[in-house]
């Protein structure tokens, strides 16, 4: 079968059967390694992406559910050497340590930033909400909660002066 | 043929084998009469069970023939030469023709300290046999399975006081379940016992260590190495003893805790860098320890019948002896080099492996400021056994303090070379002198640190060239109908002596904490018929960013003078630490002790209603009968 959706912005098209893993479309047909594996069931959140938008679990979802749809990977964060402010925040505050969970945890914080509405100040509750689905063993996530507040305020520093 | 088999009665407690893999006995001074003086003997039994490390990335292996009939390996692993060591050995080749290349690895705490070995093996018996390139992943499930978990322990303490407060006695009986195997048992085992007096100062102390065969499978190195379980115990017995004297956890610890000048269970006398009494006292501020507990004092008084949630505060210290134990160092004999390259690039050649703890930062952030130049003219070599001299595992938190300080005198080496013969300041004359001289090249061993010698037959001297120390605030939450427990926060200070990269530490620190927490309240294998029953990670849980407490990592800065830039090691002094914290803590909220780990709701409730929980940690239940 053939499948058409969009990557970081860049439309492809994919030909696998249907219920091939997400997961293996990204790191094994497309090349972006950039998602990883831990469980291959759904607990830990290393193989997060945004699909429309919404963090999933890629190993849980099957190619044919990426049909038409907008999928986010780590891959898309930066542009060339620059890094985008969550990934800027991850490095300065020490958010990532091995980095196996650090591309899903980006895409989950972006997926609270995008939910954040604008003047709205980062709640740590609410991000440690956010990245639940999502495993860490190094950091006792108390770097990572602290990039995510860091890029939001950030973020609506920028806003307040745009 | 006929082959006729039979099934052997299986033995799943340590307590009953009678196959010991290993066997310590410490001691000073003259326990059993320090013990008939002594006005009060507190007696305690305590269990902990295994703890799975769950680095996020799962092991794997990639073995690729060459064409001198040996193997290249490329994995995720902390000790390459460990690997390289297997290689020669078990497929009878010479040391040129295996090559062992770590990939930038995904965590290990400890599970990639020796198992990386075995894959190894099995991908390049494969390799080898086809003549093409074989990669073996293990999945998570199998990766839980297969791979070894923090050793249990059984630790049977008794501590004898005086009335006005004492510390008389410590008399410790440590046992550890190897498993199946020997695996690091020995060296696990011997870092427990050593730690099983915890930080306090003791005249009379015997310890005695043993490590049983059991049918399970088999136990290995996990962040702590032996000392979590035995020093869960002892502050389980410190805090036990404040109750008996109507002292607070906090005073016992001041009057107990070592100080310098004050001489260990091996004879070893603590010269200088006892951070003890400061990482105490932080943590108790930091925390508001005196603050909460009366709080917590309040509340139980005022506390109905019908009230659902206690909260508690709690203390615990630890210590940690920092790199290989006793004669560990010298026989590893590790060498780091530093090398100028022809075309004026600086190189660090270790097979110290980067698995986010922060090598690769502060290998170049140490040899800069040596030799006087930016961090990014530094750049660090792979760790390709083919390249890079052996420095020994990435183990016992030794990297930083150890080939760290291998690195620095090398750097200091090649900088008065350079500077004697151009007349310049190192950073301004290096380039010149590569163009002018070639390569160099300057190898720096490991020379023994000052110190008695450690004798392995007696088990006296110099356990360790010194320690790290820490203290820990836990504050939690009861669920007293469920028993389910809150870890609402948790201070850990930390003297690790020179702090190199803040950042990096407070990681470190953050990081052990919570794997103390998921030790203390969750993190639990249940086995039948000694096999595991929860070896997914649907039924192995960890902490959650939802479950993970507030974290105040507190960096305490007590210099050692044996190492050049004076840094002890971080990694896993913090795992040691919070985990008894956290169970005096559920004592401060209900007021009964709770002897085995983890504190799970079944355990929580059952201490509660003053019964004891059904089943022990660890320990395996038998074979359903067959239908």
């Amino acid at each position: 079968m053939t499948y058409q959706f969009h990557i970081n912005g860049e439309a492809v098209e994919v030909q696998a059967p249907g219920m091939r893993r997400l997961l293996d479309v990204l790191r094994e047909d497309l090349g972006l390694t950039g998602t990883k594996e831990g469980c291959g069931e759904g607990e830990c959140g290393a193989c997060s992406v945004l699909v429309d938008g919404a963090v999933v679990d890629s190993c849980l979802v099957p190619l044919c559910q990426a049909e038409g749809a907008s999928v986010a990977t780590v891959e898309g964060l930066a542009d060339g050497e620059h890094l985008d402010l969550l990934q800027a925040a991850f490095l300065e505050t020490g958010g990532a340590q091995c980095g196996i969970c650090t591309p899903g945890m980006l895409l989950a914080g972006h997926a609270y930033l995008a939910a954040l509405p604008a003047g709205q100040e980062a709640d740590d509750d609410a991000i440690r909400e956010a990245i639940a689905g999502n495993l860490c063993r190094c950091t006792g996530y108390t770097k990572i909660v602290e990039a995510i507040a860091l890029a939001a305020d950030r973020r609506s520093g920028d806003s307040a002066g745009a | 043929m006929t082959l006729r088999t039979e099934r052997l009665e299986p033995i799943f407690d340590p307590e009953r084998s009678t196959r010991e893999f290993a066997h310590y006995t410490i001691g000073r001074g003259d326990v059993d009469a320090a013990m008939r003086q002594a006005d009060h003997v507190i007696e305690g039994t305590y269990r902990v069970g295994h703890q799975e490390q769950l680095y996020i990335e799962g092991q794997a292996m990639i073995a690729v023939p060459r064409e001198d009939g040996g193997v290249t390996i490329h994995g995720s692993c902390q000790c390459p030469y460990y690997i390289h060591t297997a290689m020669t050995k078990a497929l009878n080749m010479t040391s040129q023709q295996v090559v062992v290349i770590q990939s930038e690895t995904g965590g290990g705490f400890g599970g990639k300290e020796e198992y990386p070995s075995m894959i190894a093996l099995h991908a390049a018996l494969l390799a080898l046999k086809v003549s093409k390139p074989v990669r073996m992943i293990y999945d998570r499930h199998e990766d839980i399975s297969a791979t070894t978990k923090r050793h249990p322990a059984i630790v049977r303490y008794r501590t004898g006081l005086s009335r006005d407060g004492e510390l008389l006695a410590q008399d410790i009986e440590v046992i550890m379940d190897a498993g199946a195997y020997t695996t690091l048992t020995p060296v696990v085992l011997s870092r427990g016992a050593i730690h099983a007096g915890g930080p306090y100062r003791c005249e009379n102390v015997r310890i005695i260590g043993r490590a049983m065969a059991t049918n399970t499978p088999p136990n290995g190195a996990f962040r702590g190495f032996g000392a979590p379980q035995t020093q869960f115990a002892a502050e389980m017995q410190v805090n036990r003893a404040a109750e008996v004297l109507s002292l607070s956890p906090l005073e016992v610890r001041r009057r107990w805790a070592y100080r310098e000048g004050d001489t260990t269970p091996t004879g070893q006398v603590l010269r200088a860098s006892v951070g003890s009494h400061e990482v105490l006292e932080a943590a108790a501020e930091t925390g508001a320890y005196e603050r909460h507990r009366s709080q917590n004092r309040e509340a139980r008084e005022l506390r109905t019948a019908t009230a659902r949630i206690a909260s508690g505060t709690g203390p615990a210290m630890a210590w940690h002896g920092a790199g290989f134990t006793g004669s560990g160092e010298v026989h590893l004999a590790s060498v780091a080099s530093l090398e100028l390259t022809d075309d004026g690039r600086i190189r660090v050649l270790t097979a110290s492996t980067e698995m986010g703890q922060g090598t690769k930062t502060i290998f170049p952030q140490l040899v800069a400021e040596a030799l006087g130049v930016k961090s990014d003219e530094v750049e660090i070599a792979p760790q390709d056994t083919s390249i890079v001299p052996n420095s020994g595992p990435t183990v016992a938190s030794r990297t930083a303090m150890v080939v760290g300080g291998l690195l620095i005198k090398a750097a200091a080496k090649l900088r008065d070379l350079v500077e004697a013969d151009t007349g310049m300041a190192f950073a301004d004359g290096y380039r010149t002198f590569a163009a002018e001289h070639g390569p160099m090249r300057v190898d720096e061993q490991f020379s023994p640190y000052p110190g008695e010698p450690f004798d392995d037959k007696t088990y006296t001297g110099d356990a360790y060239p010194c320690f790290g120390w820490a203290a820990c605030v836990a504050d939690v939450d009861v669920d007293l109908d469920t028993g389910e427990v809150t870890v609402k926060s948790a201070v850990s200070a930390d003297d690790i002596g020179r702090v190199i990269h803040p950042v990096l530490a407070e990681g470190q620190v953050e990081g052990g904490t919570l794997q103390a927490v998921g030790y203390a309240t969750i993190e639990e294998i249940k086995l039948t018929d000694g096999r595991y029953q929860n070896d997914r990670l649907a039924t192995y849980l960890i902490p959650t960013a939802l479950d993970a407490p507030r974290i105040t990592s507190i960096l305490i800065e007590k210099p050692y003078s044996g190492s050049p830039h004076g840094a002890k090691g971080v990694g896993e002094l913090p795992m040691d630490v919070a985990a008894p914290a956290v169970l005096d803590a559920i004592h401060d909220a209900i007021g009964a002790w709770i002897h085995e780990l983890p504190a799970t709701p079944e355990r929580v409730l059952a201490a509660l209603a003053g019964i004891q929980a059904p089943l022990h940690p660890g320990v395996s239940a038998a074979a359903p009968p067959k239908p």
